[in-house]
């Protein structure tokens, strides 16, 4: 790690060595003159400026102030005292990587734009930002142009035989050594700091060229793409350097496409060529490369790859149960730990920055005074917000700290039921509950997915699903290469598995709880949001808000999905943002224990849906016109307000799953108990109306039939339906309703979905919601297309619900039915 | 799971009453709710009769623990006393040993504790008998590998 002999590397710092020991540079700068055109070269905007001024002679506005480097210096140097004493220890570890990867290698200039990144770090860093900051500054030297003045006076001095050159660099010297007292100590850290690939010379030449990018666009090249030959010779042999420079170039060119083009390529090439470079620099396999690139904008990119190439801050937790954060941070600070509280939303949390003793086998660790937790860990406790004197199941509760938090949280009340189903993980759960004191915990060690046949009704749960684990990249780089598609869809089904389970074990009906949360400690869109929106569609619950202030929303859209505006309340953490492991939490909370009967489940249903709301609509007015008896006609009349309210009421609302669902379930027990006794009836009276149907609905004949159809096996159902059905006179009415995409044809075959075949095929299902639509047109039909899908809530389909379920979402829902 | 036979409480509470004496009952009969010990593949757990009934639905290979572990039964039904008990016991220990500061590591790496380095013992404790440790500060103290059952009177003192 010796010093490079750099003649044109200016010395900064306040330090000796900058001031005494010049070196062989500077001898070598006087004699050669190649080393005196670099300088000039190497000289700032501002400097050039100055000796431009100079050159044509404007001699007054040079006699300033003595002082050459104070003004300006100050300016600059306030705003790295804030911004040093702003930065936390991971952000300046990220900072400097941060600089590192822009390649902006240079000392001095390198911290303040160091500063000016941070700034500006939000808005997306760029180069563009760092040369016009850069730029401003000059300005601001210029109007006073100290500099000139003292080499001009020194100039003046030694007369008028030394070169411009000279005196430029004769000043830029006597600018160091002002310069130097302010900058050294940062200098020396960010020589420290700097390890990542790209040599100094590198770095400084990139920021010469991308300063001068700014200021002069004609002296640079504009970047070209490598042909075919330089891209066979990159796969061979990489050359780390140049890949590095490659993809700053290709980023710049993209973030101002239309004018730094290369004529003849198009944007994707660009990208394509970015994809291969970022997955060679940062040795990440190509799919998962693809996937974050369709995540993140590129600078974002840039910097999630380089943060998941740092470990995180060692943070720990304080166990509330045997001790209090101020106390255990004194002990630890005694034993040589230098640690700090973790922020304002956590009471418990510390972090670690450097420790002379191990920080796992310390006494107090031994003692049970504190866990080893990651930041983002304690956030879906925190969310879940457990009450003492609650049940609570922990489904995969594995290595324990998340479950001995909510043990803590309760003051070891209540009961925790910690599942996991890693035997051999287990056993740190158990080590982990009895060092830290606690004891209203039962370990248990299912498969996730038995819950709740084993024991169900908790107040609240939590389930932190196994994941592909890519927001942990920076704890395991296997990750970058080993996940591929398949993969991730192996993860996104058992997490849906686990989450049904888990929905299904809350009891909705609990006095102080009813909420689950979900959490994954990955960034996919397909494990996230995906789940989170297709637990929205298949049961009781919607999403509330998490409770944490901080974080980035979930996505309510993604490429060509759309998820349910809820999704909003989730909260998703980058390592890059929030300087904690990649995290997703959701928090449900469940509002029925019913279980909905919805087979279909297709995320497309919502569009369909409210297609077919203006055509149910359209055929429920002609109904009660239709209707024979007046008395009935009047009562068919406010059912078909009302249905037309309801229906009405989910088209404006959010049309997505949950308010389908909320709404399903309790219109979906009207509807479908409508739409069998509809059947029933028009099996019985062949008629169709509405009024006849809400007669028979009231009437006992309805459950009998009921029954009888309940019975018989489904695939015989449909077939009497289907008499029935064709036995009945206005099918051509029955509305699409169905969320499904078949939806515009209605056929007496529909009549039978409603009784939620859930073996049919999805085909049954979407036309199910016809027929109960229109049939019962008048009751709540919501026209939610979960309505039909949800509405074989108990009483249809002979497979599901146990009769107690049934009997509450009866009660809910319709009140004409008689179980 | 199940409860102790009349063999195995005795012996249990032969043992732990080495240390506690006769505050056997104070940690049967707690202010918050009565408390039982459950034995589960030879381990002993100290559990309270809410958890008890949930625990009562898991099925007996699929549990791993309950509360806390007391210790465990090894093959020829003696019983082992477990750290784990510690937070228990010491609240009742009958004998206690202060030991000072700088023999407070070596003791948690696992070394004996020489006479120099007792801060304060109760008195009238004869040799071998069961002590639960202190340090100065009146923290019990525990050490690696925590959860290894030997018995305090193991660890203990090498007098004179």
């Amino acid at each position: 790690m010796g010093r490079k002999l750099d003649p044109a590397k200016e010395k900064r710092g306040p330090g000796r060595k900058a001031r005494k020991q010049k070196g062989a540079e500077t001898e070598l700068a006087r004699f050669l003159p190649a080393a005196g055109d670099e300088s000039s070269k190497r000289l700032s905007s501002r400097a050039r400026k100055r000796a431009a001024k100079r050159r044509l002679g404007s001699a007054e506005a040079l006699e300033m102030a003595k002082f050459p480097g104070a003004k300006p210096l100050p300016g600059k140097l306030p705003k790295g005292v804030s911004g040093g004493a702003v930065q936390t220890p991971g952000k300046k570890g990220a900072q400097s990587l941060l600089r590192a990867s822009q390649g902006k290698k240079r000392p001095a200039p390198t911290h303040s734009s160091e500063e000016e990144e941070e700034e500006d770090d939000s808005e997306e860093d760029d180069v563009v930002n760092q040369g016009g900051l850069w730029g401003s500054e000059d300005s601001d030297a210029d109007m006073i142009d100290d500099y000139g003045a003292d080499s001009n006076s020194e100039a003046d001095d030694e007369g008028e035989e030394l070169l411009p050159i000279e005196r430029a660099a004769r000043k830029q010297k006597a600018q160091e050594a002002v310069a130097g007292s302010q900058w050294s100590e940062e200098e020396t850290e960010e020589e420290e700091e700097a390890e990542e690939g790209s040599p100094e010379s590198g770095p400084q030449k990139n920021d010469e060229t991308d300063g001068g990018l700014q200021i002069n666009v004609d002296e640079e090249e504009p970047f070209v793409l490598p042909s075919a030959g330089e891209m066979e010779q990159d796969a061979q042999a990489p050359d780390l350097q140049r890949i590095h420079k490659r993809i700053q170039d290709i980023v710049a060119v993209l973030r101002d496409f239309g004018t730094q083009r290369e004529e003849g390529r198009s944007r994707s090439e660009y990208l394509h060529r970015l994809q291969k470079d970022l997955a060679t620099y940062y040795s990440y396999g190509d799919f998962l490369l693809g996937k974050l690139m369709d995540l993140f904008p590129l600078s974002e990119l840039v910097e999630f790859l380089e943060a998941n190439e740092v470990p995180r801050p060692i943070t720990l937790r304080t166990n509330t149960l045997k001790t209090r954060r101020r106390d255990l941070a004194q002990a630890l600070i005694n034993r040589g730990v230098n640690l700090d509280p973790l922020g304002k939303w956590s009471k418990t949390g510390l972090v670690v920055y450097d420790s002379s003793v191990p920080i796992g086998a310390t006494p107090e660790y031994l003692a049970g005074h504190y866990m080893l937790q990651g930041a983002s860990s304690m956030l879906p406790v925190m969310a879940l917000a457990p009450q003492e004197h609650e049940r609570i199941l922990d489904m995969c509760c594995a290595p324990g700290g998340k479950t001995s938090y909510i043990a803590q949280l309760m003051k070891n009340t209540g009961v925790i039921l910690a599942n996991d189903a890693n035997a051999e993980r287990l056993k740190s759960v158990v080590g982990n509950l009895h060092r830290l004191g606690v004891t209203n915990t039962i370990i248990s060690h299912y498969d996730g997915r038995q819950f709740p046949k084993v024991v169900g009704g908790f107040d609240r749960v939590l389930l932190d699903a196994p994941c592909s684990g890519t927001g942990v990249i920076s704890k395991d780089p296997a990750v970058k290469t080993n996940k591929d598609e398949k993969d991730i869809l192996r993860c996104a089904h058992l997490q849906k598995e686990l989450l049904l389970s888990a929905i299904d074990s809350v009891n909705a009906t609990s006095k102080t709880g009813g909420y689950l949360v979900y959490c994954t400690c990955s960034i996919m869109v397909e494990e996230n949001e995906w789940v989170v929106d297709y637990a929205l569609k298949k049961r009781n619950v919607r999403l509330v808000p998490t409770g944490l202030d901080f974080g980035q929303e979930g996505f309510t859209r993604f490429r060509e999905r759309r998820f349910h505006p809820t999704l909003r309340s989730t909260r998703r953490f980058y390592p890059h943002t929030h300087n904690m492991d990649g995290f997703f939490i959701a928090k449900f909370k469940k509002f029925s224990n019913s279980i909905p009967q919805s087979q279909t489940g297709n995320s497309a249903a919502s569009t369909p849906t409210n297609l077919d709301l203006p055509e149910v609509k359209d055929h429920m007015t002609p109904k009660p016109k239709g209707s024979s008896h007046p008395a009935k006609k009047a009562r068919v009349a406010v059912k078909a307000k009302q249905q037309l309210q309801k229906r009405q009421h989910p088209k404006k609302a959010s049309f997505q799953k949950q308010n389908g669902i909320s709404k399903g379930t309790d219109s979906s027990s009207p509807t479908v108990s409508c739409d069998t006794k509809s059947q029933a009836s028009s099996k019985l009276q062949d008629s169709s109306q509405p009024a006849q149907k809400a007669e028979v609905i009231r009437g006992p004949k309805v459950p009998r039939k009921l029954k009888q159809q309940l019975a018989m096996p489904q695939a015989s159902k449909k077939v009497a339906f289907r008499k029935q059905n064709a036995s009945r006179v206005t099918d051509t009415e029955v509305p699409v309703l169905s969320l499904s995409k078949t939806q515009a044809t209605l056929k007496p075959e529909d009549c039978d979905q409603p009784f939620g075949n859930s073996k049919r095929a999805e085909k049954v299902k979407q036309q199910l919601p016809e027929q109960p639509f229109k049939k019962a047109a008048f009751r709540k039909q919501n026209g939610t297309p979960k309505g039909p899908e949800t509405s074989t809530v108990s009483l249809l389909s002979s497979s599901r619900p146990p009769p107690a379920k049934r009997r509450k979402s009866q009660s809910r829902g319709s009140s004409h039915l008689s179980s | 799971m199940r409860p102790l036979t009349e063999e195995e409480t005795r012996v249990m509470f032969e043992k732990i009453a080495k240390y506690i004496g006769e505050n056997l009952q104070l940690l049967v009969d707690r202010p918050d709710g009565t408390y039982c010990f459950r034995l589960h593949n030879d381990r002993v757990y100290y559990v309270s009769e809410k958890i008890l009934k949930l625990a009562a639905n898991i099925s007996g290979d699929k549990l791993v623990s309950l509360g806390t572990c007391f210790g465990k039964f090894t093959k020829t039904h003696k019983f082992r006393l477990h750290i784990t008990a510690l937070d228990y016991l010491a609240p009742y220990a009958k004998y206690k040993v202060w030991i000072k500061p700088g023999a407070e590591q070596s003791f948690l790496y696992g070394n004996h504790v020489l006479k120099s380095g007792l801060g304060r013992i109760t008195e009238n404790t004869c040799q071998y008998q069961g002590v639960v440790v202190y340090s100065m500060a009146d923290v019990p103290l525990t050490r690696p590998p925590w959860r290894s059952c030997w018995p305090w009177e193991s660890t203990g003192m090498v007098e004179r």
